[in-house]
């Protein structure tokens, strides 16, 4: 057994490079849809909640309840789609999704604040998005708190009105709170993992459905150079892709890139390494296109999910956190974000870049084996 | 277009896909197994946040309030901070994701007027962070009513009542699995159809079928047709698993979701099938199929991030996803138990779409076969 030759690498690359740039189709896939990709899920990806769709039913119809219903406005997060004084125009407003808050003032509300009685406000959220209900519900609640607090100022109550806790919320990293500053570095690594895929999953799978593998086999290629053959262009692919994107993120969403471009390149080259190994891996195992394609896609979606891409990997109950170590997409949106929001460098992420090594190495070496055992 | 011909291109289809036991394994048993492994995986409810506390006051009120935030059940104290600076390097290294910083002077404070108290909370992950945020000021505001209760009967004047329709606990497997349900099919859908007609020109076996007496809208229908009955299948099998293993309530019709669900798979099998006999090529109808179903299925349909969020121009893009009016129409179908009385315009668009893609591809299919 030799090792691979660079004159046979060499031709390797050559062919499969002439075969990716032949059809304009292909390079539309390759290099216009990862931007536009990015362009339209870094629009998308925002969970921030503001102009929350509202729907107010007043029953006092008082200066009191109007104020009320101002305060709720004046804070951004809620805007009044809708206004009716009948109770029943709640549940039609939020079946048809038209409001996703319904705020109402019962009748002599403004006269119980005036007597210093409790009075009461009714808030209710949708639910079937749970996380935009947890927060508009404790934004609708703060907001009630603080319209009772300045209330009981105003009636004489100032001392009780002023105790207690003052708790002031900063956030570090990302003071404004955006999440897309967040969701677009992992965008950048969802895209770029995806065209991976996409140019290698078939690539052997479709050579063996038409009959060109043989033609390869008669060749003097060993399996290993076939295999570097087929990743060095879509490595290549990979990198400019990753730059496109990354170009994007920076410079049309304005993501702060706080740490260093080398460090990110380093990342993204091991992440696109073990991204396209594992595509060849697959093609490998599969016995025709339609098959590596299902496989592709039982592989890219738990990939994804469980990366931490949607949702945060601690809050994954612990059978599913341990199964993630396996997943690159976590270990390098961990990167990303860290590179992106943190300013992190190699040096403190040194257990992300071995893990992703590791993964590369062993997919690559596991395809090449695999390859040669269907060959043989 | 006369049935029995239809039905002979679909016996033909079933016949190939049954040939092929491990592709239709998987299209059978992907949807049950990823809905499985993802109801169990995803939980968006932060409950055990990492917090790191800074206590400089030392006293007994200070204590209590630590406890308050132990209590709750939200917050969990990881480490005990000696320095504020070291804040920084708990938040940076990610060992906590909220540091609780009590000056000294908190206990002297609070009994005379508001005791300033900070929460610094690492806003990497905005969602997460506002969470967490909302979460303290809820715990804060509820210790401070005692604190001050204790010394004066002075009860709140305002008092909200909140509560969370069609999701009361807001729990946030009953929103996640009616929307895994509509991202999973629609990305399959797209996917078993795009190699169906792609694959007959890979293989030469186009022209054959060409000379046979049967239309082109004969074709198309009659390859529609399996993969409908396996969406059909894939549907009811998911209805099932999110009933009955995680408890999520199906309070709508299920005859409506069935028709609903035929004409949403029309709509993305009609575009997988599309893309087929445009491309004419299994690997390019496979990687536009990804492309356009993948990604925007779980991120432009509405099931994680609200459309209402979106620029004006993205949220009409959306239309052109069938995804988008499925995730609507399971959530609404599973926990809100609307009917057609408020689906109606799903129903009608979904329609459109999937007429419009059948239409597409028997048009794009004769240029090619003349």
């Amino acid at each position: 057994m030799r090792g691979p030759s660079p004159r046979h690498v060499a031709e390797m690359v050559r062919k499969e490079r002439r075969q990716l740039l032949r059809d304009p189709r292909t390079r539309l896939i390759m290099f216009v849809a990862p931007v536009l990709q990015l362009l339209m899920f870094g629009y998308a990806v925002n969970t921030d909640i503001r102009d929350t769709a509202t729907f107010v039913v007043d029953h006092d119809a008082s200066a009191s309840s109007r104020r009320l219903v101002e305060a709720f406005t004046t804070t951004g997060r809620f805007e009044v789609v809708g206004r009716s004084s009948r109770s029943a125009d709640i549940p039609s407003a939020l079946d048809r999704g038209s409001a996703v808050v319904a705020i109402e003032i019962p009748a002599g509300f403004a006269a119980d604040l005036a007597a210093s009685r409790p009075a009461r406000v009714q808030i209710i959220v949708d639910g079937t998005h749970s996380n935009t209900a947890t927060v508009a519900l404790g934004y609708a609640t703060r907001v009630v708190q603080a319209f009772g607090r300045e209330q009981g100022r105003a009636g004489g109550d100032a001392r009780v009105a002023l105790r207690g806790i003052d708790l002031r919320s900063r956030a570090w990293f990302n003071p404004g709170l955006e999440s897309r500053v967040y969701n677009v570095p992992a965008v950048i690594g969802i895209v770029v993992l995806l065209m991976c895929l996409l140019l290698t999953a078939l690539a052997v799978a479709r050579e063996r459905e038409i009959g060109t593998l043989e033609q390869l086999m008669v060749t003097p290629l060993t399996p290993a150079e076939l295999m570097l053959g087929k990743t060095i262009p879509v490595a290549i692919v990979g990198m400019i892709d990753l730059v496109l994107v990354t170009a994007v993120a920076v410079l049309w969403f304005d993501v702060p890139l706080r740490g260093s471009v080398l460090a990110l390149l380093v990342a993204a080259l091991i992440y696109i390494l073990a991204g396209l190994s594992l595509g060849l891996l697959i093609s490998t195992v599969s016995r025709s296109q339609q098959e590596a394609f299902m496989t592709m896609f039982l592989f890219i979606l738990p990939a994804v999910i469980l990366g931490g891409f949607l949702f945060p990997v601690e809050t994954m109950p612990a059978p599913f956190r341990w199964l993630s170590v396996l997943d690159p997409v976590r270990h390098f949106l961990h990167v990303v974000r860290a590179i992106f929001l943190k300013g992190e460098g190699i040096a403190g992420l040194w257990p992300q870049y071995v893990g992703l090594l590791a993964m590369a190495i062993c997919a690559l070496a596991f395809s090449v084996l695999r390859f040669r055992k269907t060959v043989v | 277009m006369t049935f029995g011909r239809t039905l002979a291109i679909a016996r033909k289809e079933a016949l190939q896909l049954r040939r092929d036991p491990r592709s239709l394994t998987l299209g059978f048993l992907i949807p049950p197994f990823l809905i499985v492994f993802f109801g169990y995986a995803i939980t968006f409810d932060v409950d055990d946040i990492r917090l790191a506390v800074w206590d400089a006051d030392r006293t007994q009120a200070s204590a209590r309030l630590v406890d308050a935030f132990v209590a709750s059940g939200y917050f969990r104290v990881v480490d005990r901070l000696e320095r504020y600076p070291d804040a920084t390097e708990a938040l940076q290294s990610g060992d906590a994701l909220a540091v609780l910083a009590i000056p000294r002077g908190y206990a002297r404070d609070l009994a005379a007027g508001p005791s300033p108290v900070q929460l610094l909370v690492d806003g990497s992950d905005a969602n997460t962070a506002t969470i967490a945020i909302e979460y303290a000021q809820g715990i804060a505001s509820a210790h401070s009513r005692r604190v001050t209760l204790a010394e004066r009967d002075a009860r709140p004047t305002l008092v909200p009542d909140s509560r969370a329709w069609y999701n009361p606990s807001l729990d946030s497997r009953n929103m996640v699995v009616p929307g895994l349900v509509a991202v999973i099919i629609s990305i399959l859908a797209a996917l078993l159809t795009a190699l169906t007609i792609a694959r007959e020109w890979d293989r030469g076996t186009m022209e054959q079928l060409v000379s046979t007496p049967v239309t082109r809208l004969e074709i198309v229908a009659g390859k529609l047709a399996p993969y409908l009955a396996i969406g059909l299948f894939d549907v009811l099998l998911a209805v099932g698993i999110g009933t009955l293993l995680f408890d999520v309530p199906f309070r709508g019709s299920l005859l409506l979701l069935l028709a609903m669900t035929s004409v949403f798979l029309l709509a993305a099998l009609g575009f997988g099938m599309f893309l087929s006999a445009a491309l004419k090529s299994q690997v390019l109808a496979t990687q536009f199929a990804i492309v356009a179903t993948y990604l925007p299925a779980l991120l432009l349909s509405g099931f994680i991030f609200a459309i209402a969020n979106m620029p004006r121009v993205l949220q009409l893009a959306t239309y052109l996803f069938p995804a988008r009016y499925y995730v609507t129409v399971t959530k609404a179908i599973f926990l809100k138990g609307v009917g057609i009385e408020v689906l109606w315009p799903q129903a009608l668009l979904l329609s459109a779409l999937a007429s419009l893609a059948i239409a597409a591809t028997v048009a794009v299919f004769r240029k090619e076969v003349a």
